[in-house]
């Protein structure tokens, strides 16, 4: 396959929150301000990339019957690494995304990819692919987080430019399944035309 | 090369070998990143110090010492000196009547017992409502106010404090934290 589809196709194409509406759990709570979606983002992506690497690497080595389990300890591995990296040097982010970042460990994006891509194809496209879909991922955490920022909190990236409340149900968990659905309403259209 | 068979031997031998090289892996970068992690809980620690003290010039936190409270636990008190002079101490309190799990606020006394300020260190609660207890309208209310003339407790409880709109049972919190940090420091008495 053409490795520029390969990578764009995480954006809108395959978008994992948008369209195949996969680890929606940490997309709903993380995604309380943009800052916060957006490293979120950052971090599955890092994760993504890794274990995508990793598994097509060791795709021919890890008999079929025991396939699972070998994935998970990779992932996990690399969730830990990024758990100690962001705890030593963004503490700020780290405290803020709290029990989410173990929790990628269990993102069904990782895993779902994993099986479906990396473990059948070659080492460089499944790299491109989790790029891809990791970029798509922090994208759409990223617009998530801004719209319900702005209509939450009135700021954005943390600068505050409306003064006085927002409208406080788009900070908490309803308003995160309402912008969530207006969101991936916004993209069947878009992908309609 | 071949994709190798799932026979008992090479399931064992995979996830052994792949266990072995993660664990390799995680150790390396555990090594890599204790200190700055040490370093970054150590900086947040003298960052929440010093908003909440005077000025100093000792390190407060070598001359860290613990205080026992009357439920039996204890609470860190780190004494702020200007050329061995005791300006002020940092209370490292807490609650348990957080509206979601525990509050820890590092809270800043002067040697009387008035509270100089106050700054949150860790707070789960509802974002949007308790959680502007963070923010100065509610916890400056505090500041310069001496415990002993001022009661701790919000006006629906009979006290003095304005509590946040729709988020009584944090700022009820907020309180109770502020005043085990007071009761504590009082009754230990300087050192």
């Amino acid at each position: 396959m053409n490795q520029f589809k390969n990578f764009t196709k995480g954006f809108i194409k395959e978008n994992p929150i948008l369209v195949l509406v996969l680890g929606t759990c940490p997309t709903l709570a993380t995604t309380s301000s943009s800052l916060n979606g957006m490293g979120m983002g950052i971090a599955t992506t890092f994760v993504l990339i890794g274990s995508n690497v990793v598994i097509s690497l060791l795709s021919n080595v890890i008999p079929d019957k025991v396939r699972i389990p070998a994935f998970v300890v990779i992932i996990a591995s690399f969730v830990t690494v990024v758990d100690l990296i962001m705890q030593a040097y963004v503490p700020g982010l780290y405290e803020k995304l709290g029990i989410f970042i173990p929790l990628i460990v269990v993102n069904c994006i990782v895993l779902g990819r994993a099986e479906a891509y990396a473990c059948k194809n070659t080492v460089f496209s499944s790299l491109i692919d989790g790029a891809g879909m990791g970029l798509g991922f922090t994208m759409a955490l990223g617009i998530l987080g801004a719209f319900r920022e702005i209509v939450g909190s009135g700021s954005l990236f943390g600068h505050k430019f409306i003064h006085g409340d927002g409208v406080l149900v788009f900070i908490l968990a309803p308003g995160a399944f309402l912008a969530l659905g207006y969101l991936i309403a916004l993209i069947n259209r878009i992908k309609r035309t | 090369m071949a994709k190798t068979e799932s026979t008992f031997k090479n399931m064992v031998l995979s996830l052994t070998l792949i266990s072995l090289g993660a664990s390799a892996c995680l150790g390396f970068v555990y090594q890599m990143t204790k200190a700055p992690i040490e370093l970054s809980i150590l900086n947040k620690k003298l960052e929440a110090i010093k908003q909440v003290v005077p000025e100093f010039n000792n390190n407060p936190n070598q001359e860290m010492y613990r205080l026992p409270t009357t439920e039996g636990d204890s609470l860190d008190i780190y004494p702020a000196k200007k050329d061995s002079i005791l300006v002020g101490y940092a209370v490292n309190t807490y609650t348990k009547k957080g509206f979601s799990g525990n509050i820890s606020l590092m809270a800043g006394f002067k040697p009387d017992g008035t509270i100089v300020n106050i700054t949150v260190l860790e707070q789960k609660e509802t974002p949007g409502l308790g959680t502007k207890m963070t923010e100065p309208l509610f916890k400056n209310q505090f500041n310069d106010k001496n415990p002993s003339s001022f009661t701790l407790k919000v006006k629906k409880d009979g006290g003095q404090i304005d509590a946040i709109t729709a988020a009584t049972i944090s700022s009820r919190a907020f309180c109770d934290a502020i005043q085990r940090a007071y009761v504590t420091l009082q009754k230990g008495g300087p050192k």
